[in-house]
């Protein structure tokens, strides 16, 4: 059971508080998108054996979503921001590129 | 025999006899013993027999590890299957009945398998009952299913309760032999918090009967010491008969506290489960002792050397009057040692290593006249259900014999594997350690915590360590740096020196004789419960199964209850040998918790029955209990299906609610709709995007029914949506859907338009709501008087504040059932006292309360969707006709996309329609209509399903609704639904309105 840091309201807590979500980051395509755009928005996901952008819910807490970067080998978490940007705080992916050569945001091996 | 030793015992109390009782005949034990040892003590060496051979078979281990000895335990409320008798404490009264044989323990027929096993090798099953195809269902099936599962299932309901407890600790040391107590002082001195747990009821584990001095006392009063040390600190708790179950995710531990198994008669919860956060966990989880690959070494008397050692000085037992020692290290030395030191024989002692210097073991045994044999091994143990013998052959050859030994014990020893189960749980990685032949921990690969730290140690033997001195100094230096790790600070913590004889080097020894042939492969067990012999892992290789993953699964080696506790190494060795490769490079298989199998009632824990989970009520459910409510479960809400009279069935009330609604007056409890206040300068865009319809342009003081899909396109839920002030809406949900509905907006609004100034709040349980339904509905709350709800003061599909009856009212005229309708929503507090207000001026009215039954069949009758019965996820609203709900003039919403992919727009999805059967009974909920012809698969090709099926009273007749393949231009059409029942029911295709098409009732 992992141990996740909410950063609205800076609880850390144990996993049954919190909801995975699923990749973060995903860019939604709407009405007049082409039917790639669309089918890679709804159904197309990052699998890496490695680092790891999710979405996750203080639904048994405060109730906000939140991003989380986790390794999903070592299940490191690297640290958790606010769901209300379009990518990482460049200081995680700092952080991340010292702990993990090589690896940079949005390169997916 | 196996008998009770007159000296011997020091985990007995001989003061204190119990009676117990093993296939319905009495036996006694003392106070002390477990179910092996005492049964033992009474010449009981069969306990039971194996899974697919049903072969004889008497315990083999002392502890956990034990495959063989599995009974079961306890009567009615408390029974119990595949309990071990190793680890079972006996208490008086206990009862136990052995298992997996018919008619009985002594006699089986199912023995006869064992004679056929050479044409059951492995994989037989998958080989065998694969042809002819048929024979699965009526013939093979049958026999496997009367054969399959271990122990009974129990009948009755768990009488005993059990609990949860959570706790947080620094550092979290799991085994309480040498190396844990050892451990956890060093870790006490630094003043972190420490838990030690021990899954039996002695600390010290082996030490005690292993030997040696340490620091110039014997192991035993060192160990006493130790404890008191430990309990003299505050800061250290340690709790017996817990065993650590699991070590999971960033420092989570469970641990299986087993509270009054030994004693029956005590309060309180049987089992705990402790749900641990350590910073920091130690396995100090000790030695399993392996077995040696040799024929016959399944044989009742066939015993782990530690184990008939543990018996000799732990219980006072004899596990036999002459027992032959078979080894390939000198630890077996002991138990011959100890043998001796009972009065016991010990004919000889065949170690399979070549002739060399002499141990101090080696010399302590000659000196008190053991022969020991060289070179040697057991070519065959000979014997049925108890040992009679062994035949001497050299460990070299091919298992020529060179004598017989008459014995009726034999203990062995293959060498030992640390206990790596609880480091592997969560990533550790193990690596090969060549002079032990055991894989043991890898300190460079540990398993990792949440900031990427190590956050478990092994210490002692679970680390690899075989020597007194050895285990001591690492269990301090891993409990002085567990605790450094979590952040407390130690002196340089000094390791207690031993005493202890010196031993001389083991050898891997996977198979006795090295050339054993096949006949001797083919009697030789690897793993005991599930009866897996060396030949057929030999015959996985041989047929490709090279992966040990997919070996294990062909061949069922590992997978009994016990997990491969004792087969595991011998297996993959003789694996990596068939397949001429370094048993590194073979693996082990996974892992996984619990450690040994725990209870069911400890997962659940307090969360059973009336606690099972939350109940949900409305302010007026003690009205509807006492009014005859017969109560669905709608989520975690209950509400009354129906309102039984005396002398109805409930159909019957159903009926009669349904009748009466149309005819006269009805009253629903509508409470547990979801209600959402929706606020803000943007609420209206955002509700655009929510729901299929236009929300924006709604006027206040309207309502209008709502759609809302997924991103995928499909609905998800609906309901009336009231615009309450320019800025303010209120959005009702389908009754289980409020709580995901508002999290499904709180996504959106978060995580997508967070620029978006709306607040979203779940007011559901702040308000009662009462659907007054039926052509007198009007009148009554105008008995009720206070506001004006005329048709020209309250128009269809508005809402209005005022007061009813002198309660503050929300009355939304709207209508789920066709009638003249009004859904009056009063403050929770107030939902009884107005619902008695209604019920008082109904009267004569002729108000009746009506359920969520009667609530379905007035839908139905005006063709209205219920989310759960016409949609499954995998429906758009397009596919119910509801494209009058779809704003086409707004550029976005939630689903609009994905509704126009190819497959959404496709004329071949099924569409909504009404349906009739041709003789007016009803159809099957659920039934599938079948078409014309056959699929790929030689099925009957489908055409539609029925959604929704009801008798209604009104028409006198069964209706139903459906999707069928092109059904809106299939009018008149009958097709055919065939019922599990055996019959064909013919339905017509109709439309979906059957009762008042034209809508006059709910517009008056």
């Amino acid at each position: 059971m992992l141990i996740l840091e909410c950063p609205c309201c800076g609880i850390t807590a144990e996993e049954t508080e919190f909801h995975g979500g699923g990749e973060a980051h995903l860019k939604r395509f709407g009405p007049d998108s082409e039917d790639k755009d669309f089918e890679n928005y709804l159904f197309m996901r990052e699998n890496p054996k490695g680092v790891h952008f999710e979405r996750w819910r203080h639904n048994n807490g405060c109730g906000k979503w939140f991003h989380a970067a986790r390794c999903t080998m070592t299940l490191e978490v690297f640290g958790t921001y606010s769901a209300q940007t379009y990518e990482p705080p460049k200081a995680l992916c700092d952080a991340i590129s010292a702990k993990r050569p090589g690896w940079s945001w949005g390169a997916f091996s | 025999m196996s008998t009770r030793l007159a000296t011997g015992g020091r985990l007995l109390n001989k003061s204190k006899a119990l009676n117990f009782s093993f296939n319905g005949t009495t036996l006694k034990g003392f106070e002390g013993d477990t179910l092996a040892s005492a049964l033992l003590a009474n010449d009981q060496v069969l306990m039971g027999r194996s899974f697919k051979y049903h072969r004889p078979r008497g315990v083999v281990a002392s502890g956990a590890e034990e495959p063989n000895g599995l009974v079961n335990l306890g009567e009615g409320g408390k029974f119990e299957p595949n309990q071990r008798v190793t680890t079972t404490e006996l208490f008086d009264g206990l009862k136990a009945k052995s298992q997996n044989h018919w008619p009985s323990l002594e006699f089986d027929v199912g023995a006869v398998n064992a004679k056929l096993s050479r044409f059951m090798p492995a994989g037989f099953y998958y080989k065998m009952f694969i042809h002819p195809r048929s024979f699965w269902k009526h013939v093979y099936e049958p026999i496997i299913r009367h054969a399959a599962g271990l122990g009974a299932a129990p009948k009755d309901r768990d009488a005993d309760t059990y609990e949860h407890f959570y706790a947080f600790c620094d550092v979290l040391i799991v085994g309480g032999g040498i190396a844990g107590l050892q451990a956890a002082k060093a870790a006490g001195a630094t003043g972190a918090k420490v838990i030690l747990v021990e899954q039996t009821a002695h600390l010290g584990g082996r030490a005690p009967v292993d030997g040696g001095m340490v620091k110039g006392q014997s192991v035993a009063d060192f160990i006493t010491a130790t404890v008191a040390d430990l309990e003299a600190m505050d800061n250290v708790t340690v709790r017996t008969r817990m065993m650590g179950s699991g070590v999971y995710d960033h420092g989570y531990v469970l641990g299986y506290e087993r509270l009054t198994d030994h004693a029956p008669e005590m309060t309180g919860p049987r089992h705990r489960l402790w749900r641990i956060r350590a910073a920091q966990t130690i396995t100090a989880t000790g030695a399993i002792e392996r077995p040696l690959s040799f024929a016959g070494n399944d044989i009742p008397g066939v015993m782990l050397a530690s184990a008939v050692r543990d018996y000799a000085v732990n219980f006072g037992v004899s596990s036999g009057d002459r027992t032959v020692v078979v080894t390939n290290n000198d630890d077996a030395y002991r138990t011959a040692i100890a043998l001796k030191h009972a009065g016991l024989d010990v004919p000889a002692i065949l170690d399979a290593r070549p002739a060399g210097t002499d141990s101090d073991l080696m010399t302590q045994a000659k000196a008190l006249g053991i022969r020991i044999m060289m070179g040697h091994g057991i070519a065959t143990v000979k014997g049925g259900k108890r040992v009679t013998g062994v035949e001497v052959c050299a460990q070299a050859g091919e298992g020529a014999v060179l004598e017989e030994i008459v014995c009726d014990a034999v203990a062995m020893s293959g060498g030992w594997s640390p206990v790596v189960h609880l480091w592997s749980h969560c990533g550790g990685k193990l690596t090969w350690d060549d002079t032990q032949a055991s894989f043991r921990p890898d300190p460079n690969r540990p398993p990792l915590g949440d900031r990427g730290q190590a956050f478990v140690r092994a210490a002692g033997s679970a680390n690899g360590e075989t020597t007194l001195n050895a285990v001591l100094s690492d269990a301090t230096a891993c409990g002085a740096a567990a605790a450094k790790a979590a952040g407390f600070k130690s002196k340089a913590a000094k390791a207690p020196t031993a005493d202890e004889p010196t031993e001389r080097a083991m050898i891997p020894v996977w198979l006795m004789p090295q050339g054993a042939g096949y006949k001797l492969r083919s009697k030789t067990w690897l793993d005991y419960q599930n009866d897996v012999k060396v030949s057929d892992v030999q015959l996985a290789a041989q047929e490709g199964f090279t992966s040990v993953e997919h070996a294990k699964r062909y061949t069922t080696l590992g997978m009994a209850t016990d997990q491969g506790k004792l087969s595991n190494i011998n297996g993959l060795a003789i694996l990596s040998d068939a397949l001429n490769q370094p048993i590194p490079q073979t693996g082990t298989t996974t892992f996984r918790p619990p450690y040994t199998p725990i209870s069911m009632g400890s997962i659940g824990g307090e969360a059973r029955g009336d606690v099972f989970q939350p109940i949900r009520r409305t302010p007026m459910y003690d009205w509807h209990e006492a009014n005859g409510a017969d109560w669905e479960p709608v989520g975690q809400w209950r509400r009354p299906y129906a309102y039984v009279r005396d002398g109805e069935t409930v159909h019957d009330a159903v009926m009669r609610e349904t009748k009466n609604t149309r005819e006269n007056l009805g009253l629903l409890d509508a409470s547990t709709l979801g209600k959402l206040i929706v606020k803000g300068p943007d609420a209206g865009k955002f509700l655009d995007m929510m729901y299929t319809n236009m929300m924006s342009t709604l006027k206040v003081g309207k309502c209008r029914y709502g759609l809302m899909c997924s991103e995928n396109g499909f609905l998800i839920d609906d309901g009336v949506v009231a615009r309450v002030s320019e800025d303010k809406f209120l959005c009702h949900t389908t009754t289980g859907g409020a709580e995901t509905i508002h999290g499904h907006m709180e996504e959106w609004l978060q995580t997508e338009w967070w620029d978006w100034d709306v607040y979203v709040a779940n007011v559901t349980e702040q308000y009662a709501q009462v659907a007054v339904v039926g052509p007198n509905a009007r009148k009554a709350l105008e008995a009720l008087g206070g506001m004006d709800l005329s048709a020209e003061a309250l128009g269809f599909m508005e809402w209005a504040d005022g007061t009813l009856g002198g309660f503050d009212v929300r009355a939304y005229r709207i209508s789920f059932s066709g009638e003249l309708s009004y859904e009056i929503a009063v403050p929770a507090s107030q939902g009884q006292a107005f619902w008695d207000a209604l019920v008082k001026v109904g009267a004569d009215l002729g108000a009746m309360p009506y359920g969520t039954e009667c609530l379905h069949i007035l839908r139905a009758e005006k063709g209205f969707i219920m989310i759960g019965d016409e949609t499954d996820g995998t429906v758009i609203p397009q596919d119910l006709g509801l494209h009058w709900a779809i704003s086409k003039k707004k550029d976005d919403f939630l689903g609009k996309r994905a509704q126009q992919r190819e497959h959404m727009v496709s004329d071949e999805r099924w569409k909504l329609v009404g349906l009739e059967t041709v003789d007016g009974s009803t159809l099957p909920d659920g039934a599938y209509a079948v078409g014309e012809g056959t699929n790929a698969n030689g099925q009957r090709n489908m055409i539609g399903r029925v959604t929704s099926s009801y008798h209604s009273p009104n028409l006198d007749r069964g209706i139903a609704m459906g999707l069928v393949l092109h059904g809106p231009s299939r009018m008149g059409e009958v097709i055919t639904f065939p019922g599990t029942d055996g019959k064909d029911y013919q339905a017509k295709i109709v439309n979906a309105v059957f009762y008042d098409p034209e809508g006059e009732k709910q517009n008056v």
